[in-house]
């Protein structure tokens, strides 16, 4: 009777401690918040004092100049409707582009970077900063760059897309790789294989539907990216949207974002349903 | 004649193998014997260059093994396939291709890239799979077989890579009793057969002195027992299994009978 009210005890304590660990672990996160917001100067009164300009705004966007609600004149709201589905492919070939060549260059130096396959310790991080960089600059900002180096159009809007997805790719499908199954490596490996022909018979059959998904998932990603790049005149819809907006054309505002948002989905729609397929196809294949 | 002269492979301070030093005549079938831990998969994965070693030297019939480099090395994993316990197949390859992995040394590395693979190589391929009574498999995926099956599409593997030895380390350790014995099998056939020497790791003191012309026993990373299985004394196995030699046996007859 005694040793079961003693291990009770043991018992009660350890939870209390787990317990009061918890406690002490909210308290802690809720003083962060605090003082996060009080650094970046969070005013909740002023996001409810300003409101109105905003609603304003969204409300300015769906009327036409006439001051009638722009979906009463569907003809006149997409007045440039084949000017912005031009714009609009443009937008979706950068990151048609930009994706595939970036893709393309992520999976080449994945396999260098992945710490399984490379036994260069120093090769292997080299690589692993190298898309670090690719990935972390964000792609507005090689946009500029290329934009001020080579012109004005799509062909820097595609170089920074594929270099920002050299990284973000690189890194994926690196992780892929480092979480495969080594034993079929070191069975090809041990028939005398080169490393080539073990990434090529070992690697690639464990990776390839994941290469695949994460590509497509990027295509869609990088679409978006693609009408924000336009922004810094790197060609495509974006260029036209930032237009709209500095002119006050409000209608054409919201029928181009209306389009952008039409165009997403049907990307996302579409990629998801491959991507199933392809993951779904693995079971039975 | 594989010649391997104070071997020894260490990981920061701890010796996984110590001062090896034994001979293999060409043509033998030797049982490397010992508890887990013993150091018999590190000295197989040393003689294919899997794991280097840290002092000593492997000499083939005048080939200086523990140097070889690049090109070099990949031949001679060509002339010394490997059998492993989870016969590190390719899971989502058919079958036939996983064997034909044991001709990439025999072709042009720009045909096996594109997996344009000569009909005399498939031949050879279906051959082997043949020979072992699974020829009938050869378009299924690797990882939809069975355990006995995979490690059969394994030994045709290193087979077709036309070896003048075949390591295997715990070759049976995952199969069932009835897959251990025809696995076994096909290894005594190749060693009388094609006269490859065969060097295989096992647990089972029954099968080692069933199948293996020569025993060398290991206990922590040393070599304490090289001789003909008759020679393997109640003493020896004791110090080997750190058991009653008695009870080993028993143990393991009463293994093979329930079984």
């Amino acid at each position: 009777m005694l040793e079961a009210g003693m291990l009770e005890a043991t018992y009660a304590s350890a939870v209390s401690a787990r317990r009061m660990r918890s406690i002490q672990g909210a308290a802690v996160l809720i003083i962060a918040i605090g003082l996060a917001c009080w650094a970046a100067e969070v005013r909740p009164l002023t996001l409810i004092s300003k409101i109105g300009n905003f609603t304003s705004y969204i409300d300015r966007m769906f009327q036409l100049e006439s001051g009638a609600r722009v979906w009463t004149d569907p003809a006149e709201w997409f007045w440039g409707l084949w000017k912005w589905l031009g714009l609009l492919r443009d937008t979706l070939l950068m990151a048609y582009v930009g994706t595939l060549a970036g893709a393309f260059i992520g999976f080449l130096f994945c396999f260098a970077a992945s710490s399984n396959l490379m036994k260069s310790k120093w090769v292997c991080q080299g690589f692993k900063r190298l898309l670090e960089f690719n990935r972390t600059v964000p792609e507005l900002v090689f946009a500029l760059l290329f934009v001020y180096a080579f012109g004005l159009g799509p062909v820097p809007g595609v170089i920074a897309i594929a270099i920002h997805t050299i990284g973000a790719m690189g890194k994926l499908f690196a992780e892929v790789v480092e979480n495969i199954d080594m034993k079929p490596v070191e069975g090809i490996a041990a028939s005398g294989g080169t490393w080539v022909q073990q990434i090529r018979f070992a690697v690639l059959p464990q990776v390839q539907t994941n290469f695949i998904s994460y590509t497509l998932l990027r295509f869609e990603v990088n679409v978006r990216a693609a009408a924000v790049i336009g922004f810094v005149g790197a060609g495509g819809i974006g260029d036209e949207l930032l237009t709209s907006i500095r002119r006050f054309y409000y209608s054409d505002v919201s029928a181009i974002i209306v389009m952008l948002i039409l165009t997403v989905m049907v990307i996302d729609y579409c990629t998801e349903k491959l991507r199933h397929r392809l993951l779904g196809g693995e079971v039975h294949a | 004649m594989l010649r391997i002269t104070g071997l020894s492979r260490s990981y920061t301070g701890r010796f996984a193998a110590e001062n090896i030093n034994i001979e293999i005549p060409r043509g033998s079938f030797v049982g490397v014997i010992g508890r887990s831990g013993a150091g018999k998969s590190t000295l197989l994965r040393m003689i294919n260059r899997l794991v280097d070693p840290t002092a000593g030297t492997i000499e083939f019939d005048g080939l200086n093994v523990t140097t070889l480099t690049g090109a070099g090395l990949r031949g001679w994993r060509m002339r010394c396939a490997m059998i492993f316990q989870q016969f590190n197949l390719v899971g989502r390859v058919d079958v036939l291709t996983n064997v034909l992995m044991g001709r990439l040394g025999h072709m042009p590395a720009w045909r096996a890239m594109l997996k344009i693979w000569s009909r005399e190589d498939r031949l050879i391929a279906l051959a082997a799979l043949d020979q072992m009574g699974i020829a009938n498999l050869a378009a299924q995926r690797a990882d939809q077989l069975s355990g006995g099956q995979q490690q059969r599409v394994a030994i045709c593997r290193a087979l077709v890579q036309e070896p003048d030895i075949i390591l295997a380390d715990e070759p049976i350790a995952s199969l069932d009793p009835r897959n251990t014995k025809l696995v076994m099998d096909q290894l005594l056939r190749i060693n009388r057969e094609l006269g490859i020497t065969v060097i295989c790791n096992l647990h089972s003191l029954d099968l080692a002195r069933t199948y293996c012309d020569r025993l060398i026993g290991m206990a922590q990373g040393r070599v304490v027992f090289n001789d003909v299985p008759a020679g393997l004394t109640e003493d020896i196995a004791r110090e080997l299994y750190g058991l009653e030699a008695g009870e080993v046996m028993a143990a393991q007859h009463a293994e093979t009978v329930t079984a």
